[in-house]
């Protein structure tokens, strides 16, 4: 059995998972392990995604964090203007760390509280209404809580998801497609019957009730539930490569092990 | 009889004075990257106020919440990146000091991009099924009129008086270009506004270019009312490929909002009575000048 990795590397890889078989899409991973994941997976399994600079290029080598000795060779280019028509396009796959997140996978990056008057505001929708209703989204959530998974709906709906409530006929909803949501207890998708959320893996020494606890709204726990798979020594060497100065081992706090001590 | 050649060259006082109470200003740039700082500071000094801001908001956002010059504001997002949520947007949002109008990034450019068609709206999917139907009441759904049927979100356009605009290069006959890795979004607030003025930070004669460099020309001098030539006038933003954002100005700038008085003194202190006080803060125009292009 291996021990030696971090959880920081085991949701990187399950991170990457999310980019599998998606095809030729731009992937965009925001924050430290989303954005590692979506780089691993390029490199490993999913050579196909296209992916950018973090700025308005794209590269076929994803690019290291940090300061480099050179500038990468661009592919190509991505502006913000031809992100919006990517995203409109539905060719695309990002990967959020919203502050809230409900039972339908309507996401909330706007604030905590009324809309009018939040106790806690933050950036704004950003791109979630667009992003949720054209192409793959997935989630991060470094603290699995009620907190983030609330009971009833996310204060602010910026992301939209399989909620009957927000929809009339005639509306569109054929692109949304929540696929993942990693957190630092487990993998979670929305693959129960009609798009209830399900636990899809448990990071080794989780058990269903500690994430069960953890979440606002009541999960489907399948029969072949299994846990998340650890990082190859492959994956392990290209997350290396790609994180050479450490981000990763602040993704949590004090950076626990990938396995819990017994 | 010779007709008298174009001049759009102002300085950055002279725009703020044909600047009104009420008025719905756009703000071009994208959260900390190519914002007319030049020419908010002079709104910051002057005594304007009830604006409608409509912005992809960075620093300026704040600055102009923290200063009491806004009434209503139109957005995406409000953020510095490496500081993801500005301190005095998130404080008038949490005292609901602010009309706050919040859109999907792409809705906020479809909504001038309607304006610049001259047509009252353009319509998507996007926004459908989210809390931007209920916080901005107005929106309305439209059904399509072929076999489809399809009912979308008719994006109202956002028309704007006036446009401020950060340019790499002008001249003064209102030539503009907008160089550095993305133009972002200044074209359609250009295209959507009664009045443009754009700071840049070398205005020229007549620009003179080859065919590579003129492609950076983003938008046609009909849309540009005023030039103004302010060098460093994106700082603390960037104004790529010429200098980076300045992370310890964005920095101290948000730490102001800490204490008490923070922005009284941050207005007296650093944003003071012009830009050579302004520059000197930061040792000068040379220094920010050259200020590195982030990485990520």
């Amino acid at each position: 059995m291996r021990n030696d990795f971090t959880l920081a590397e085991l949701v990187i890889v399950a991170c990457a998972d999310a980019f599998r078989g998606n095809g030729e899409v731009l992937a965009s991973g925001i924050g430290t392990a989303p954005r590692l994941g979506a780089g691993l997976a390029k490199l490993t399994h999913s050579p196909e995604l296209m992916m950018t600079d973090g700025e308005a290029f794209l590269v076929e080598n994803p690019v290291p964090f940090g300061t480099r000795p050179a500038a990468p060779a661009f592919s190509g280019y991505m502006s913000y203007a031809r992100v919006f028509d990517i995203v409109w396009s539905g060719r695309r796959h990002v990967m959020i760390g919203p502050l809230q997140i409900d039972r339908w996978g309507q996401a909330n990056l706007s604030g905590v509280g009324a809309y009018d008057k939040p106790k806690i505001a933050m950036l704004g929708m950003r791109g979630l209404p667009g992003n949720s209703i054209n192409h793959l989204n997935s989630m991060f959530v470094p603290n699995h809580s009620t907190r983030v998974f609330v009971e009833g709906e996310v204060d602010i709906v910026g992301g939209v998801g399989y909620n009957p409530a927000r929809w009339q006929p005639g509306m569109n909803r054929d692109s949304i497609d929540i696929r993942r949501v990693v957190t630092d207890l487990c993998v979670m998708d929305f693959e129960g019957p009609d798009h209830a959320a399900r636990v899809r893996s448990l990071h080794p020494g989780v058990s269903f009730e500690e994430v069960q606890a953890a979440t606002g709204f009541p999960l489907i726990r399948p029969d072949d539930l299994g846990e998340t798979p650890a990082p190859t020594a492959e994956e392990l060497a290209v997350i290396a490569a790609l994180d050479p100065r450490n981000a990763r081992a602040s993704v949590f706090k004090d950076n626990p092990p990938g396995r819990r001590a017994a | 009889m010779t007709a008298t050649p174009l001049d759009k060259r102002l300085t950055a006082e002279e725009v703020v004075a044909r600047l009104r109470d009420g008025m719905t200003i756009g703000i071009g740039g994208w959260g900390p990257r190519r914002k007319p700082m030049t020419l908010v500071r002079a709104i910051l000094r002057s005594p304007l106020k009830d604006l409608t801001i409509v912005a992809y908001g960075g620093p300026e956002v704040g600055m102009l919440l923290a200063a009491g010059k806004v009434r209503k504001l139109i957005y995406g997002f409000v953020s510095m990146d490496v500081i993801p949520a500005d301190p005095y947007f998130r404080k008038a949002r949490q005292a609901g000091s602010v009309e706050a109008r919040e859109l999907d990034e792409g809705l906020l450019q479809w909504g001038l991009r309607a304006a610049g068609m001259r047509v009252p709206f353009l319509p998507t999917r996007t926004g459908l099924g989210s809390d931007v139907m209920t916080v901005n009441p107005e929106f309305r759904t439209v059904t399509s009129p072929y076999a489809d049927g399809e009912v979308l979100l008719a994006m109202p356009a956002i028309r704007l008086d006036v446009a401020l605009l950060h340019a790499t290069r002008a001249d003064r006959l209102g030539n503009t270009l907008t160089q550095g890795p993305d133009p972002f979004f200044d074209e359609l607030f250009a295209r959507a506004a009664d009045a443009v003025y754009v700071s840049a930070d070398t205005v020229e004669d007549q620009l003179a270019l080859d065919a590579d460099t003129a492609k950076d020309n983003r938008y046609e001098r009909c849309f540009v009312t005023g030039v103004v030539h302010a060098p460093g006038g994106a700082h603390p933003t960037s104004s790529g490929p010429l200098y980076g954002w300045d992370f310890k100005a964005l920095k101290a700038y948000a730490a102001s909002a800490d204490a008490e008085d923070g922005w009284a003194r941050y207005r007296t202190t650093v944003i003071g009575a012009d830009e050579a006080s302004y520059q000197a803060n930061f040792s000068g125009l040379d220094a920010i000048m050259a200020l590195p292009m982030p990485v990520f």
